[in-house]
């Protein structure tokens, strides 16, 4: 795969990195996988053994009919009953950021997974700085685009929040990931970068 | 298109309760074509009351199969792709048998000398089905309620032969309430003098026991909205209130309806008979717990079940889901949404219809 270049996957720049780095056959857990459509490229072109967990009646459905198996529950409870390292990979994509207890997830995934993938939208953007800045608000941009009372986001975290996160678990970053759009950043990520992608271990 | 049923005989069939069948019947019918690596072939499990008529017309009653409107060409189990298969239960009285089936001994009907009988018979007796047709493995296994207590069962003591199981509206043993229901509708069986200890064959059989288990049943199927919808107050045929015990309310006309017909197609005694096998029904019976019992399973799983379906909840298919997951099989599961309570699984089939189509078929695909 070449590098300094994402392809485009599904429209999404993060999902196009998870494409990257996840070998093929690999055992993968997709928490919060939406309709599935991530676990689906993977199956097909990875051949990957593709399980996922969303919250969403309706997505779920839509998940089962393209012919990924996803089953409706939390995050928290799905995870607690799996093995210990059953999975390969364990995916959270902009996903950690609506969790109710995000450290215990970042826990758990990886009890059940070798390794995991937190990509992340990230709060230390400069629009998403000067949106504040200057209009004194909640900030909203492409990246944040709801109003606070609307937003699935619970709890808004920079690149440099987790890292540090990543410092006090004492977790090892295997690769990390910085995007704007498709284009990788290579300078001061925590405020170029609109989305992080972590490729962690303990 | 026109079904019938055909029967096949096989000389035994030892039972869990020690005793041996011999010899014994099954009726099945068969819906679409086998393909040349048998690799296509799906068997669909009734329910309690159900019979081998899934689909198509019955030349007998002209009725539509008990799930025909999820088995035929571009349905659920879609039979231009598919082979699907559906026989008659063990102890059932719709050609295999079962307790009205002459006892060979004796030359009169078994009644309460049939062998007391279990879903793990049942799945026997199908896998006989499954060998007579020389095929190896079956694509699914799938049924509602009875017939998801079965799909389990095949998944669990047949994982070699099952590629996908799709329980929907069930459980892996039944609960108090569950047990309740049942042992309702056999005291009105018992109950009913013309019941005779079992032995009503040639006499007037007991309707009244029977229609009145079927009412029951027929409440634990619906839910309150939908007995709303359908009946509400309303009267039947009338302003006022008779001040009497006739029918009054249309859900009685209903309930007294739907009883007076099951005598008509039902046998008191296989009432009693497969109510107390999915009793006995319990994947947690000599494994210690469901997940144990879930490890010798192969296959890879859809379980659905029904928001409103109060009969079979959906935290007994939540609790199978669990315990799939802590043995880390492959599991796809989500409770639909629908008023029509465990009746759901037959009547209400759009959103079934999708998660069971793109299921089998990425399933299929891989197989092939």
């Amino acid at each position: 795969m070449k590098t300094g270049f994402v392809r485009e996957l599904l429209g999404r720049s993060d999902y196009a990195i998870i494409g990257e780095i996840v070998e093929p056959k690999a055992r993968v857990l997709d928490l919060g996988c939406g309709e599935g459509e991530l676990l689906e490229w993977l199956a097909k072109h990875k051949g990957v053994d593709a399980r996922g967990v969303e919250i969403s009646s309706a997505k779920v459905q839509r998940a089962i009919a393209r012919g990924v198996s996803v089953f409706q529950s939390d995050i928290d409870q799905a995870l607690a009953d799996y093995p210990d390292q059953a999975f390969d990979y364990v995916i959270l994509s902009q996903t950690l950021q609506e969790t109710l207890h995000p450290r215990q997830v970042l826990h758990e995934m990886l009890r059940v997974g070798r390794k995991g993938i937190v990509a992340f939208p990230n709060f230390g953007h400069w629009r998403v700085r000067l949106s504040m800045l200057f209009s004194g608000r909640a900030p909203r941009t492409a990246l944040f685009p709801y109003e606070w009372y609307e937003s699935p986001n619970i709890h808004f975290l920079t690149v440099h929040d987790f890292e540090a996160l990543v410092q006090v678990e004492k977790l090892v970053v295997e690769r990390r990931y910085f995007l704007a759009g498709h284009q990788k950043v290579t300078a001061a990520p925590n405020l170029f970068a609109e989305v992080a992608v972590f490729l962690v271990r303990r | 298109m026109i079904v019938a049923s055909s029967t096949v005989r096989f000389d035994s069939l030892s039972l869990d309760s020690g005793a041996v069948l011999s010899p014994v019947e099954v009726a099945y019918q068969t819906y679409g074509a086998l393909n040349s690596a048998k690799s296509n072939a799906i068997l669909v499990l009734h329910a309690f009351s159900g019979d081998a008529h899934a689909a198509g017309m019955s030349p007998e009653t002209g009725k539509p199969g008990w799930w025909d409107n999820m088995i035929g060409p571009g349905k659920a189990f879609d039979t231009d792709r598919y082979f699907v298969i559906c026989s008659n239960v063990l102890g059932g009285c719709r050609g295999t048998t079962g307790p009205s089936s002459i006892n060979p001994t004796t030359g009169a009907p078994f009644a309460m000398s049939f062998p007391v009988i279990t879903v793990g018979d049942m799945v026997r007796l199908q896998r006989m089905l499954i060998d007579w047709f020389e095929i190896p493995r079956l694509l699914a296994v799938s049924g509602g309620s009875m017939g998801g207590m079965q799909a389990l069962e095949w998944a669990v003591s047949h994982p070699d032969r099952v590629v996908t199981a799709i329980p929907i509206a069930t459980t892996t043993r039944h609960s108090a309430q569950q047990i309740a229901f049942n042992e309702v509708g056999r005291q009105a069986i018992m109950a009913d003098p013309d019941w005779c200890g079992g032995n009503y064959h040639g006499k007037q059989p007991p309707a009244r026991g029977l229609a009145v288990a079927r009412m029951v049943g027929h409440i634990t199927y619906m839910s309150d909205d939908s007995m709303r919808e359908k009946f509400g107050r309303r009267l039947r045929g009338k302003e006022t209130f008779s001040f009497g015990f006739d029918v009054d309310f249309e859900v009685e006309s209903y309930l007294r309806y739907r009883g007076s017909q099951f005598v008509n197609r039902f046998d008191a005694n296989s009432y009693l008979y497969i109510t107390k096998a999915m009793d006995y029904f319990d994947l947690t019976a000599g494994n210690g717990s469901v997940a144990a019992a879930l490890e010798r399973a192969q296959c890879r799983f859809l379980v659905i079940s029904f928001s409103s379906d109060w009969l079979y909840p959906s935290y007994q298919s939540q609790e199978l889901v669990r315990a799939l997951r802590s043995r880390n099989r492959d599991v796809a599961y989500v409770e639909l949404q629908s008023n029509y309570g465990h009746d759901s699984f037959l009547v209400d089939v759009a959103e079934q219809t999708e998660l069971v189509r793109g299921f089998l078929a990425s399933t299929f695909e891989k197989l092939s």
